[in-house]
């Protein structure tokens, strides 16, 4: 009689060379366990479907933590409940790559519970082995999500109480609700009629992977005589006997022909077209020559203040972008903290040649105040022999201080003339370019399309009329 | 050049996008979402990932998995997404996985608020996860250092396979500089010896586990070997007026620049005073530490945002020797530059 010799699938590796210890020719699985028969249904199909070198799977913790012992393939080992997040990664990092992301159901649906679900959700191109076994095999017999009503383990001694435990957590049920995912079935493996159809369902899901058919899930009703303390045998009858009624088998989402293939970009490496796809470019530095600035405005510390919506952060920031066409180093810091709120805002511009220090305007050299609390609040910090620019619009009150250069100047008003409040930002760009001498009218007006990229062309001129606007009163009244 | 206005936080990414950062994963939070939302922005532009994950911990094992396929990675994050981070930095540490975390430190413990604070220094600085690790951590000061420093930190990190942080607060983050924008690199390193690509070729394996415990001693001594390695070669600093300074202030990231104010200040007044900036704060800067008594410094005043995290390593590197003094504000505040002078003069007032 001729002697048959049953293979080891092409899908495993020949020696477990990453096992420890001297057994390198067998699993560390106990006997009856369902870990062993759903691993060699997973390598024999991988053999059959011709994907062993093209596959990366990645090993939970969990008794199938050493998962990466037998499988021929790329492997990580991943952190408990996380492995949908690194398979999701190097799905995107391999996409062309079938990625299985195999799972117990502490890992899966305890620990990982948000991470599957959200995998899932994002259709990710992945194929999930979720092995249900009702308990925590690898730390001894403790409660799953999926532990039976009145199960005993070692944490719940008295049996699952639905009080104080919840019930069991149907995962098939939970990952079916999501429109993404391609194929969602249960399966079992009690005896050999179920092990064909799990057979049936591991290719179906290797199979789609393969086409990169997006997110497959299947759970498979699994033994476990160590958790369970049951021999192999009435192990069997116990899936079928309790497990069956509770978690009914069967495809519970097959997107068949309709499942869309999962394309993924190819990143772009070469350094002209990175610069040119973000619209990087060397030549759009304008360096314009410096005029002659006094030299108590030739290193600025500013502060503009005012309410919410007075183009507080765009005063600065149009002020920080003029300065650097000129050359000099800026920094700009929006207002931290509770003056955030309430209405009240405030920024620090720096300008000047050298190293900025610190970049908050503690001890302005300019404080830009466009209401009355703002004044109220920062005159006093202002340096001796520095300057005021008040916005007499809406300040009411005299500045104090007679050892600061004031202008009151009707900054509101002046945009409100021009028919647009929001143009003061610009009306204070003019303003401080006629006090300072440090920019020229029409630089701030060559970079107002830079400065208001993809406005439309009569924004841009009201503000160059603002510019001029706020240019004009200093000059004709300072 | 191609110079360009903006803020930290961005320039994080476009120095991550130049040194050919293929993938972000990250989760969003205040002081750090701008980071997840320019890496939104322009890495579909470039054909590479942005996935915003479902959580931190989502976040950091993606970049696991992004990592161990070879792609330089990136999460970023500030104070509570760090913490949930920390397991999965140890995962990475363990497997030497090279990627890039970038931590605007924001004010706790617990939610604590939005401010910038220093106070991840030691979960960052000192592994922070469980395990005997270390990450290399640079502390950027300025807008261009948020983008050059991010840019250096995926070199270090392929160069010694190990995660690096770009550890920094919100003032770093949210202020606006010029930056000028780095060329893009041509090449990236070959990875094919430990990367899992699934390939026939390439059937790597990333894991943490070492069962036999011969052999994770000797991984942890691998390790060690390592972080050695590094504290040898990569130590970084930055000195301004220290060359007869007779007060050194100690402060790195945003305070670092309030404290070169105080330096000018106090020099306007003949105060003999200068700054060390720990830029490597794993590296830490210890041997120059140590060594500044010897170069005619009496007293060390380290200045930080939290409450004596970064103090710690100055005294153990001072060992005593000289009087260290330390200052800080905490909850989002930031000492002003004449608040640091005045405590200058009250601990000091005698040196000239
Ligand atoms: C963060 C973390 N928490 C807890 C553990 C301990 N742990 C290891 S395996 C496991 C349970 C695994 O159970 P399950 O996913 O059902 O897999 P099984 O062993 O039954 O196959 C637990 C809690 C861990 N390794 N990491």
């Amino acid at each position: 009689m001729k002697k048959t010799i049953l293979k080891k699938p092409k899908g495993f590796i020949d020696v477990y060379k990453h096992k420890a210890g001297a057994e390198k020719d067998r699993t560390h699985y106990c006997p009856g366990c369902g870990h062993g028969i759903l691993h060699k249904l997973i390598a024999e199909a991988m053999e059959d479907l011709d994907i062993v070198d093209d596959t990366i799977l990645i090993s939970p913790v969990g008794c199938s933590v050493f998962a990466y012992y037998y499988f021929d393939t790329g492997n990580f080992q991943a952190a408990h409940g996380r492995a949908p997040a690194v398979a999701t990664a190097t799905s995107r990092a391999n996409p062309d790559k079938v990625v299985i992301s195999y799972q117990g159901d502490g890992d899966l649906a305890a620990i990982g519970g948000n991470n599957i679900i959200q995998a899932a959700n994002r259709g990710e191109n992945i194929v999930v082995f979720f092995v249900n076994n009702a308990i925590y095999g690898m730390t001894g017999g403790q409660m799953a999500p999926t532990t039976l009503e009145g199960q005993v383990t070692t944490t719940t001694p008295y049996g699952r109480n639905t009080d104080t435990d919840g019930y069991p957590m149907k995962m098939c049920e939970v990952i079916s609700q999501f429109t993404a995912p391609t194929y969602v079935e249960r399966v079992s493996l009690h005896d050999a009629p179920h092990i064909r159809k799990t057979r049936a369902a591991v290719r179906k899901a290797l199979q789609n992977a393969k086409e990169r058919k997006g997110f497959q899930f299947v759970e498979v009703l699994s033994t476990c005589p160590s958790g369970w303390k049951m021999d192999p045998v009435k192990s069997m009858e116990w899936v079928k006997e309790k497990m069956l009624p509770l978690y009914p088998l069967g495809v519970y989402r097959d997107k068949g022909d309709e499942a869309r293939v999962i394309n993924r970009p190819v990143p772009i490496m070469e350094p002209a077209t990175v610069w040119e796809k973000l619209g990087i470019s060397a030549d759009a530095d304008v360096d314009f020559p410096r005029g002659d600035v006094p030299e108590q405005y030739k290193k600025m510390s500013i502060r503009v203040a005012g309410f919410g919506g007075q183009g507080i952060m765009v005063t600065g920031q149009a002020l920080a972008s003029v300065a650097l066409e000129y050359g000099y180093n800026v920094s700009w810091l929006p207002s931290y903290g509770p003056e955030m709120r309430g209405g009240t805002a405030n920024c620090s511009v720096n300008i000047q040649d050298g190293v900025i220090g610190a970049a908050e305007a503690v001890k302005p050299t300019m404080l830009l105040a466009m209401n009355r609390p703002s004044l109220e609040k920062f005159e006093e910090s202002v340096v001796p022999g520095g300057t005021l620019i008040y916005n007499s619009t809406l300040i009411d009150i005299e500045p104090t201080r007679t050892d600061i250069k004031v202008f009151a100047i009707p900054i509101t008003g002046m945009a409100d003339e021009l028919g647009n409040t929001r143009v003061q930002s610009l009306v204070n760009i003019g303003a401080y370019a006629a006090i300072t001498g440090a920019f020229r009218v029409e630089d701030i007006v060559s970079l107002l399309p830079k400065l208001f990229k993809g406005k439309k062309q009569a924004i841009i001129d009201l503000n160059a009329k603002a510019v001029k606007a706020g240019f004009d009163f200093v000059k004709e009244n300072f | 050049m191609a110079r360009m206005l903006m803020k930290g936080n961005y320039a994080s990414v476009y120095g991550a996008a130049m040194a050919g950062c293929t993938a972000y994963y990250g989760y969003p939070i205040t002081p750090a979402s701008e980071i997840a939302e320019s890496a939104a922005a322009l890495f579909p532009k470039l054909g590479r990932t942005f996935v915003q994950a479902e959580s931190e911990v989502a976040a950091i094992n993606m970049v696991y998995g992004a990592a161990g396929s070879g792609q330089r990675v990136m999460t970023g994050s500030s104070g509570p997404g760090i913490s949930l981070k920390m397991e999965g930095i140890s995962y990475c540490a363990g497997a030497a996985l090279p990627c890039v975390i970038v931590d605007i430190m924001r004010g706790g413990p617990g939610l604590g608020n939005i401010g910038p604070e220093q106070s991840d220094y030691n979960q960052v600085v000192k592994g922070g996860g469980h395990g005997n690790y270390r990450c290399i951590v640079l502390a950027p000061a300025s807008c261009q250092e948020m983008c050059d420093f991010t840019f250096q930190a995926f070199e270090l990190a392929d160069k010694y396979r190990i995660p690096v942080f770009v550890l920094t607060d919100g003032v770093i983050g949210q202020m606006m500089e010029s930056v000028v924008i780095p060329e893009p690199v041509k090449e990236l390193p070959d990875k094919s010896d430990y990367a899992v690509f699934g390939t026939p070729l390439n059937k790597n394996l990333v894991n943490s586990i070492y069962i036999d415990h011969d052999d994770l001693e000797n991984w942890n001594l691998e390790l060690l070997k390592k972080y050695k390695a590094i504290e040898k070669a990569e130590v970084k600093f930055e000195e301004y007026m220290m060359d007869d300074a007779e007060i050194a202030l100690i402060g790195y990231g945003s305070v670092s620049r309030v404290l070169r104010t105080v330096v000018d200040d106090c020099r306007a007044k003949g105060l003999k005073v200068g700054l060390f900036r720990p830029i490597t704060l794993f590296p830490f800067p210890k041997n120059e530490i140590a060594a500044l008594p010897g170069r005619g410094i009496k007293n060390v005043l380290t200045v930080e945002l939290s409450t004596g995290q970064l103090v710690d390593d100055v005294d153990l590197a001072l060992s005593g020797v000289i009087k260290s003094d330390l200052y800080f504000r905490l909850g989002g505040n930031v000492p002003s530059a004449d608040e640091i002078s005045n405590k200058i003069s009250e601990l000091y007032g005698e040196v000239k």
